[in-house]
């Protein structure tokens, strides 16, 4: 166990040396620079001074190799767009919006897709199971950028039930509305087909037909045997469910005018911020990361049969 | 149950010997999609969608690139222009139409990128083990860890937008799913004893990848295809809708929405019509890889 928690954590690292190295070098060689000002433009020293300030005129890999080190250290630098405010102060300052967001969409989401991912397999076949099934479908494929339209054009614009955008959780509620369930839409389906198949696979089980020619009751072979190893994928699709909610959504936050994460990283791309960028994407590639080796081990605690090497 | 005659010699007529037709799987697989309604109503709407898409150029009514002085006419209110026209006066049918052309674009050159390396490398990867199998196992995790809208966003400014642009932004992310799919695969089939037969005769591992391992795992490959394609066409119209991804003039269903966004509260079918299509077909190849995948799955067959 310690030898390949370890190893993982070594791939950890490589990994986002990697993955920043990458980013820092498509951001170098992105056209145009934080300080190309059309409106003011600065003297040509002063940019060159301002440029050398930054160390926005070293090789770009001493660059990235300085802005590493700080970031090992907690520092993330100072944004280019709003100076003197630190990257990590602004995120913190956008984040809570979209982890509010996220969760909850998935407080509403997780628990109804399974819900509904079990009921169809306990009605395998019959009309109820074909019902969720297609919704399933359609909620999994429908982008949230289109119902996003549908969603505002009908319930916000034409019954007037919803406003048209804004983020105002503690002052008007109704605001949290509609993102919320778009963004949770997608949970829903993709999370009844997981747990429709999961369970089927569990009720086609040896043990499961054991315990019914006992006599066990069907509910109780339901609770007891087969929903306890519903565990598993239940873990397997929380990881990429619980990313999306840290990360946030950047189209659901677009048209929601949702100063969100995805909001900020946007913005940031269109003002070449490069510390920002660099700090989303590091952030979140060790979300990911972090929740991997997270599910992984999880998977050891609640299935004793697999054995982490 | 047999039953016997008596026949007198003269009835007796030379029979010719019983014929088995022999099913190919794929004809049996075409059986089981054949019964699924929803699968056969996915069918017919993607078959549409290529064929508006491939034949765009011919059954567009006018240049997607063609404005004129009628601006935001709506929908059915002018004799000539069937849906209307845009905010710049162009033809909005026309548009739509040369809108799946693009999509259909994007999709398939994402997916044939995905699918060639993905067999490539998952190739290599199961058959050679050792260091070629731990490079591209640490490719797909670093490929893996990369937030995906982020990068492809990253990558769009960096290339600038474009239909060739947004393809590869795409698929130069997308690989790893279908390189772990066909490594696995391969993985479960290389030490079979049909393939060690096939060596022991002397075959080329070219010949063995190319005869007895992609016949057996074709199957998996179809559904992530099923699957990928429609995939790749959200990533572009969502890269397309923030802005990141085709560029104007060339029209694609999710930049139509994107610019519709100021319009929704004045002129709403600029956005509802390309998100209602892109729906739609979305939905359809949904329920297709869904039929796919149940018609090439054996074990749903209950009747044979």
């Amino acid at each position: 166990m310690t030898r390949y928690l370890l190893q993982r954590l070594l791939g950890f690292v490589f990994v986002i040396l990697v993955v920043s190295f990458i980013t820092f070098f498509l951001m170098w060689k992105t056209p145009g620079g934080p300080f190309d000002e059309t409106n003011m433009p600065l003297e040509p020293a002063a940019k060159a001074n301002i440029i050398a300030k930054y160390g926005l005129n070293q090789p770009f890999y001493v660059q990235w190799a300085k802005y590493m080190i700080a970031a090992v250290h907690g520092d993330f630098g100072y944004s280019f767009k709003y100076p003197g405010q630190k990257v990590t102060t602004l995120f913190f300052q956008y984040w809570p919006n979209s982890l509010l967001l996220g969760g909850l969409a998935v407080l509403w989401s997780f628990p109804l897709g399974a819900v509904l991912g079990i009921v169809a397999a306990l009605h395998r076949n019959r009309f109820l199971d074909q019902i969720i099934t297609v919704f399933a479908l359609i909620t999994v494929t429908l982008p949230s950028f289109a119902l996003a339209f549908f969603a505002l054009a009908i319930f916000a614009v034409d019954l007037r039930w919803f406003p048209y955008g804004g983020w105002n959780p503690s002052g008007d509620p109704k605001t949290l509305v509609l993102p919320v369930i778009i963004f949770g839409l997608g949970t829903v389906g993709s999370l009844a087909r997981y747990m429709r198949h999961g369970m089927l696979d569990v009720l086609g089980q040896d043990y499961i037909r054991t315990a019914r020619a006992k006599g066990v009751s069907r509910t109780k072979v339901i609770v007891k045997h087969a929903m306890r190893n519903m565990l598993v994928p239940i873990v397997t699709i929380f990881g990429p469910v619980l990313t999306n909610a840290i990360t946030g959504s950047a189209f659901v936050e677009e048209w929601f005018v949702i100063p969100g994460i995805g909001h900020f990283y946007l913005d940031s791309i269109t003002n070449r911020d490069y510390p920002v960028i660099m700090a989303s994407v590091l952030i979140i590639a060790v979300i990911l990361t972090l929740t991997y080796l997270l599910t992984d081990i999880a998977y050891t605690i609640l299935d004793p049969r697999i054995r982490l090497t | 149950m047999a039953t016997y005659r008596l026949v007198t010699r003269k009835q007796v007529k030379p029979t010719a010997p019983t014929e088995y037709k022999v099913l190919s799987p794929f004809y049996l697989a075409w059986r089981r999609f054949r019964r699924n309604k929803l699968a056969i109503i996915g069918g017919v709407i993607v078959f549409l969608f290529l064929f508006t898409g491939i034949f765009a150029p011919i059954i567009s009514p006018y240049p997607y690139y063609q404005t004129s002085y009628y601006t935001f006419i709506p929908p059915f209110t002018m004799p000539g222009h069937l849906l209307g026209t845009d905010d710049a006066g162009r033809d909005f049918l026309s548009r739509l139409i040369w809108g799946a052309n693009t999509s259909l674009i994007v999709g398939f050159s994402a997916m044939t990128f995905t699918l060639v390396i993905g067999l490539v490398l998952g190739f290599l990867a199961a058959w050679y083990q050792g260091v070629v199998d731990f490079t591209v196992n640490r490719l797909l995790e670093i490929t893996g860890s990369m937030p995906g809208l982020l990068f492809q966003i990253l990558i769009m400014t960096m290339i600038g937008n474009g239909t060739l642009n947004v393809t590869f932004a795409i698929a130069i992310l997308s690989w790893p799913g279908m390189v772990r799919l066909v490594r696995a695969q391969v993985l479960s089939y290389k030490d079979r004893e049909f393939v060690e037969a096939s060596r022991s005769l002397g075959a080329g591992t070219g010949f063995i990848a190319w005869r007895h391992i992609l016949p057996n795992i074709i199957n998996p490959i179809l559904v992530s295809i099923a699957f990928g394609i429609p995939g790749f066409m959200v990533a572009e119209a969502g890269l397309s809708f923030l802005g990141y991804g085709i560029n104007d003039p060339t029209p694609s269903w999710g930049k139509m929405l994107g610019n519709a966004g100021q319009y929704v509260q004045s002129f709403v079918y600029l956005g509802a019509y390309p998100t209602a299509l892109l729906m739609i077909v979305f939905i359809g190849f949904s329920f297709f890889g869904d039929g796919v995948r149940d018609a090439l799955d054996p074990s749903s067959d209950r009747i044979v």
